[in-house]
């Protein structure tokens, strides 16, 4: 009877002490002390640097707990990292339209599709940026003028009721732009005017009797909440005439906007930051990959960051999210501030989209982390442990089967020959 | 175990050159019109930077003196104090040789992309030996200016992949010019990329094919029985025309050309493929999956040439031990993957595991983006090979961008590595070069100051007069 409630207690390990972390980084800067330790407790953290809890060897007694106990070894502790521009568990290969679900098809105008119902949190794209310490993303329909609605996905779990935590983070606007950014701004006017007109007319149009308008009943409801600013409009703009514009749209119709790309954003830095407006970029575009990025400069976010635009940083890539610290190394190594680079790549994502229980490791908030086996954004550096949920996830993939199954090749072994 | 070392790397097999009737074609195509500007050289020491020679010798501290374009001298410590030099302080710095990326659409597709400047796919047949990307290089490309700011100093300029045979490349260095033969990197040989697999089908399956794998081979097949019909007429012609000239009545015929037999029509795809064949040209094939791989190897042998690098071969991994032995260079990239099926399996380990099998690792970009930061790829390739448990030391590392891919391009002779006697083609950084903070601060390509971080200066008459300040 005693062994038995004794096995009880051990499988009844719900929580996790992270000890020996060499720094819990935080994007605020440094308040968690030497020795710093971190407490899951479920899938939420329920303590954060100075921990009293007795160490017992595999586990640790915590708050009247029975915990597991994990050496993060002189590791860093960061908040997991949240992709914002990716299209996992949506496509799985970019050149196989069989695989590719994030593109609603037909009218240009599909404000009311939720690329959320398409998520396949089984895909094996997913299990190859987790371990590097991704553990969200902002997944977008594409196409169309407005491609739909945009989801916020965690990155651990097999069914969509766990991993869609929001199927509805923002309003994403299409690649099938029209002749000019002015034509795409009286379009977007025209929407908003009449997802407003449909709103108040709603009898009215039920029996006919309103004048026509641009997009369909759901569209139309779905565009609400962009009129209300409950989400956010998610705009390409790259050159500073086209983001001056947006400003001013914004301005006129006080919808929220997500600004992606901002190759030239840094001549709007001023505008940006009294707007508050987020921008989404990729700190390794360098001069003109088009001739809207003609200005474009490497220290583009360090110098938004600094003027106090939210900056996120992303790798606008599906199977190589994995390289979002790379991003935010390469943003330092052109000037951005260290904990400015952290904070674009956890907690700046979660804000730009309203997440507010995800980015950041303080208490109550969800048990996404990782411990990186030194400075996280350097490329020697690997991930340790990852946790979502509170869960920590395996350290396997695709890619990694692959290779333990080639470690040796088959027919006969060549020796090695040297190694040039 | 003797048997082993029989083939190890000390006897890179070099293809065995057969007999070349173009020698005198070739070099009329290459006739320069545009003379680089002669610049003086200076002679510079670098001293006391942690000089990474990429032969398996770190100097920490060392230090290295340029003088006449050429790498005079290499050591540990300090170095001479020499007068009238430029003296360069390396302390906290790396000395590296140039990087060297094998693949790159630079001036082909230059920046910005107007669809009038996509010049890198002659995709009006499948097969189009004869066009050369340096008739397409546009040395206007920003790009260049960039590349060298990631600490670029030669590189190969190739045709897309549309074709089975999509035309010639050319091997250049990183220098300002009018026009890209100014560029060509001296004495490089010419080389040729070849495709595999799904981009020649995707391309021409609704155009006249091929639309298939086994379309793709016949094309490559049939384009090298061509050119060995082609290689046989002008040899034959070369024996006809030297028996006549050797015949008794010899110098009377020489008196008489009209009595020489006629050459044969010449051709310009031919004569590209015919290059291959005879092992002066090197094949860059183009090819993703294993087995397409192994594929193009049965016809390499069945023509009888060598390939000199696969590119992107991202499965390399499961066949290294083929590639090492046929001594394959492997260009690839640190971690693409999944942008189409032929893609699927690539794995961050390809590099450590072809390293480790003792093949030829290369780190290539394919990219204007990736081509400023060949040497964070090297580092995450390293850092992956590692992880896995596979031995990579940071020399291997770095001969994934400097010393492999000059020997894939056939210029390992005069750059590639710190030596004494080879081009000053170097990189002083402010960090390890496998940091990410790492910037190239200097740069020397034939031991010209190229690149200096402190003073970037504007090379592209493209970005003159832009508003590109705030």
């Amino acid at each position: 009877m005693i062994a038995l409630l004794t096995s009880l207690v051990a499988l009844a390990v719900d929580c996790a002490v992270v000890e020996n972390a060499s720094q819990i980084w935080l994007p605020e800067g440094p308040a968690p002390a030497p020795g710093a330790t971190l407490v899951i407790d479920g899938p939420t953290i329920a303590a954060v640097g100075v921990v009293a809890y007795q160490a017992d060897g595999a586990t640790a007694k915590w708050n009247g707990r029975t915990c597991k106990r994990v050496d993060a070894a002189g590791g860093v502790i960061t908040a997991g990292l949240i992709e914002s521009r990716s299209q996992l568990g949506v496509t799985e290969i970019d050149l196989e339209s069989t695989t590719q679900d994030f593109d609603g098809g037909g009218d240009p105008i599909r404000a009311a599709l939720r690329v959320g119902d398409a998520y396949d949190p089984r895909s094996a794209v997913i299990g190859i940026q987790r371990v590097a310490g991704v553990t969200g993303a902002v997944i977008h329909p594409s196409g169309g003028f407005i491609a739909g609605r945009a989801a916020y996905v965690s990155l651990y779990g097999s069914l969509q009721a766990d991993t869609v935590v929001n199927p509805v983070v923002a309003m994403e606007v299409g690649d099938q732009s029209g002749p000019s950014g002015a034509a795409d701004l009286l379009a977007l006017r025209e929407l908003l005017d009449d997802a407003k007109a449909w709103r108040a007319n709603q009898a009215a149009w039920e029996r006919n009797q309103t004048r026509p308008y641009a997009a369909s009943r759901l569209d139309l409801a779905a565009l609400t909440d962009v009129v209300d600013g409950r989400i956010p409009l998610v705009v390409s703009a790259d050159r500073a005439a086209d983001i001056e514009a947006l400003l001013r749209f914004r301005s006129e119709t006080g919808v929220r906007l997500v600004v992606l790309g901002a190759a030239e954003g840094w001549r709007m830095a001023a505008q940006l930051a009294a707007a508050r407006v987020p921008v989404i970029l990729d700190p390794l575009v360098m001069g003109p990959g088009s001739v809207d990025q003609l200005a474009g400069r490497p220290d583009n976010a360090a110098l938004l960051a600094s003027a106090g635009v939210p900056v996120t940083l992303s790798t606008f890539s599906t199977h190589n999210a994995r390289n979002l610290r790379q991003m935010a190394g390469n943003a330092v190594r052109s000037g951005m501030d260290r904990n400015a680079a952290l904070a674009a790549i956890t907690v700046r994502p979660a804000e730009a989209f309203g997440i507010t229980d995800r980015g950041r490791l303080a208490v109550g908030y969800r048990a996404d982390l990782v411990v990186w086996s030194g400075d996280p954004l350097e490329l020697s550096t690997v991930a340790r442990h990852v946790w979502i949920g509170g869960v920590e996830i395996p350290m396997t993939n695709r890619q990694t089967e692959l290779r333990e199954k080639y470690r040796t090749l088959p027919g006969t072994p060549v020796p090695s020959l040297g190694n040039p | 175990m003797l048997g082993w070392l029989g083939v190890a790397w000390a006897g890179t097999p070099e293809p065995e050159v057969r007999a070349w009737p173009f020698d005198d074609v070739e070099a009329r195509g290459h006739l320069l019109v545009e003379p680089r500007q002669a610049e003086p050289h200076k002679t510079w020491v670098i001293r006391e930077a942690t000089v990474m020679t990429a032969t398996g010798v770190v100097h920490a501290p060392g230090f290295v003196v340029i003088a006449d374009g050429k790498i005079a001298e290499v050591g540990p410590g300090a170095g001479p104090a020499l007068e009238g030099a430029l003296a360069v302080d390396g302390r906290g710095m790396w000395l590296t040789p140039g990087l060297i990326d094998t693949h790159s659409h630079l001036g082909v597709y230059p920046s910005p992309g107007f669809g009038a400047h996509g010049d890198g796919n002659e995709a009006t047949a499948p097969t189009t030996p004869g066009v050369w990307a340096e008739h397409s290089a546009w040395p206007q490309d920003p790009g260049f200016a960039w590349a060298i700011a990631g600490g670029i100093t030669a590189l190969q300029l190739l045709p897309g992949s549309a074709n089975l045979v999509g035309g010639r490349g050319v091997v250049v260095q990183v220098v300002p010019a009018r026009g890209s033969r100014a560029m060509r990197f001296p004495g490089a040989p010419e080389t040729v990329k070849m495709a595999c697999g799904e981009n020649p089908k995707r391309v021409y399956g609704e155009k006249g094919g091929p639309s298939t794998r086994m379309g793709n081979l016949r094309g490559q097949r049939e384009a090298f029985l061509g050119a060995e019909a082609y290689l046989l007429r002008w040899v034959d012609y070369e024996r006809k025309k030297a028996a006549s000239e050797e015949s008794g009545e010899g110098k009377k015929k020489k008196e008489a050309p009209g009595d020489l037999p006629l050459p044969p029509d010449r051709d310009l795809d031919q004569e590209t493929l015919a290059g291959i064949l005879v092992g002066k040209f090197l094949p860059q094939v183009h090819c993703y999956r294993a087995d397409d791989m192994l594929s193009f190897l049965q016809v390499a042998d069945e023509f009888g040439f060598q390939v000199r690098s696969f590119h992107h071969a991202l499965e390399a991994y499961k066949i290294r031990d083929i590639l090492a032995e046929r001594a394959v260079a492997v260009s690839t990239w640190s971690d693409w993957w999944g942008f189409k099926i032929e893609a699927y399996d690539g794995i961050p380990e390809n590099l450590a595991l072809v390293t480790d099998a003792g093949g030829r690792g290369v780190v290539h970009s394919d990219s204007g983006v990736g081509i400023q930061r060949l040497n964070q790829e090297a580092a995450k390739a390293l850092t992956a090979g590692r992880e896995a448990g596979i031995q990579v030391t940071d020399d291997q590392a770095l001969r994934w961008i400097t010393i492999n891919p000059a020997w894939a391009l056939g210029i390992d002779g005069t750059t590639g590595s710190i030596e004494v006697g080879k081009r000053a083609d170097l990189v002083l950084w402010d960090h390890s070069p496998f940091s990410v903070y790492a910037r190239a601060h200097e740069v020397w390509v034939d031991g010209l100051l190229r690149w200096d971080a402190d003073q970037p200066t504007v090379w592209s008459d493209y970005l003159i007069g832009q508003e590109v300040g705030p």
